[in-house]
């Protein structure tokens, strides 16, 4: 009996200890952003891997989404006689939701898995011990450049997603249901909002680029240096981001409405 | 080519392509007031009822966008609406007593202001008042106005 209260009070003691050192680590990794100065090379390493190789997956899904966006748009405005108004459907879904979320989800699964197993096995090799005994800080030399192109990339891809959605949208409801092209523009660009809506989209987007790319960065940092280790750190990333990213949206959403 | 360029040639298409959809975004898809800001005039005009209207809803001559509301408060007074609204200075040349109305765009759309030129030489300018108004139509007071009067006929025929 005592043994399981033991056993709670320690779980909770571990979980909160947990989580200072997260906190802690985080704005060590913030604070080795000024280092990056000096050495702007490692970002633009890293803005390759994280964002240039992310870029065909975005922009594809991007593209599709909108169309899907069209369809469904589409035949669900033409019982009410508003076709007109699928302009307004697909870009303020697209901006206000659908890209900031789905480009999360979908970096967190194309980068962020990546970013944990590459940390991971530099762990389970030894190569931040390495780091450490040439008297090179790993949490600068390593996470700071993947936390800073993580948080650059992020509004640059869900920009990129919205706007080919846009164009997807455009595709499926003026040229293959012919939905009046004007209207399509016009009335969007009546409705949709800089301020509000484009803005809006993209703080999202700038709070998941930080969420999902530290959880892939901690995850692979603290991870168990063997290879079930990183395997299990990998997929605590995708999993932990999608919840995060879910969870964040409802909250920004409610903030920002 | 060095393996370091091709790299740098990448990551700047990337951001460049990510600030040119950011840019799409912005110019195509919204309406960004800040960038279209011409000259522009302020007229007011104070109405009964503005039920509906917004701030940034069009304001119209014949159906053509001529400028948009910019605030809408109540006078601590009279207790009318009173509309402010921006109107782009090429159309600087609308009559002092023209009068402002608010109409509903198809049956159930926005509600904007529609300007109904008069004959007046002089023009209206920068914060001159729109006297002749007309408020917008509630829809449930018109329906229970009907419905009042088709029972009160009703009963003028039992009599």
């Amino acid at each position: 009996m005592f043994d399981w209260f033991a056993k709670i009070g320690e779980n909770t003691i571990d979980f909160f200890a947990r989580f200072g050192r997260e906190v802690m680590l985080f704005l060590q990794t913030v604070a080795g952003f000024v280092s990056l100065i000096v050495r702007p090379a490692l970002v633009i390493q890293q803005l390759y891997s994280v964002g240039v190789r992310s870029m065909l997956i975005i922009i594809v899904s991007g593209f599709f989404v909108g169309m899907v966006l069209g369809l469904q748009g589409y035949n669900t405005l033409v019982d009410f006689g508003a076709e007109e108004s699928l302009g307004v459907v697909v870009a303020l879904s697209l901006v206000r939701e659908l890209g900031p979320v789905v480009t999360a989800l979908l970096y967190a699964g194309r980068a962020g898995s990546a970013l944990t197993a590459e940390i991971g096995l530099m762990k389970a090799t030894e190569q931040l011990s390495g780091l450490e005994m040439m008297a090179v800080n790993p949490v600068d030399r390593i996470l700071a450049p993947r936390l800073l192109a993580g948080i650059i990339s992020m509004p640059l891809l869900a920009a990129m997603f919205s706007a080919v959605g846009v164009m997807g949208g455009y595709l499926v409801g003026v040229d293959m249901l012919g939905v009046d092209t004007g209207a399509y523009w016009s009335q969007m660009q009546d409705k949709v909002d800089f301020d509000q809506d484009i803005v809006n989209g993209v703080i999202k987007s700038f709070a998941f680029g930080i969420v999902t790319t530290w959880i892939a960065v901690y995850e692979g940092y603290s991870c168990i240096p063997t290879s079930e280790g990183v395997s299990r750190a990998t997929t605590r990333t995708v999993v932990y981001s999608a919840l995060v990213v879910l969870g964040l949206d409802f909250i920004l959403t409610a903030l920002m409405l | 080519m060095s393996n370091s360029r091709i790299l740098e040639i990448s990551v700047g298409v990337f951001v460049a392509l990510g600030i040119a959809a950011l840019l799409v975004l912005a110019v195509n898809v919204s309406n960004v007031s800040g960038f279209s800001t011409g000259k522009q005039y302020t007229v007011i005009a104070s109405f009964d009822n503005v039920s509906g209207l917004k701030e940034r809803s069009a304001v119209t001559i014949a159906g053509v966008t001529v400028g948009r509301v910019s605030s809408i408060i109540v006078d601590p007074v009279t207790y009318e609406a009173v509309v402010r609204m921006t109107i782009d200075a090429d159309f600087n040349e609308i009559p002092v007593d023209s009068s402002a109305g608010i109409y509903t765009s198809g049956l159930l759309g926005e509600r904007y202001i529609g300007i109904g030129p008069g004959g007046a030489p002089d023009y209206l300018e920068e914060g001159s008042e729109i006297r002749l108004t007309q408020s917008s139509i509630v829809l449930e007071k018109l329906i229970s106005q009907f419905l009042f009067s088709q029972s009160d006929a009703d009963s003028d025929k039992e009599k």
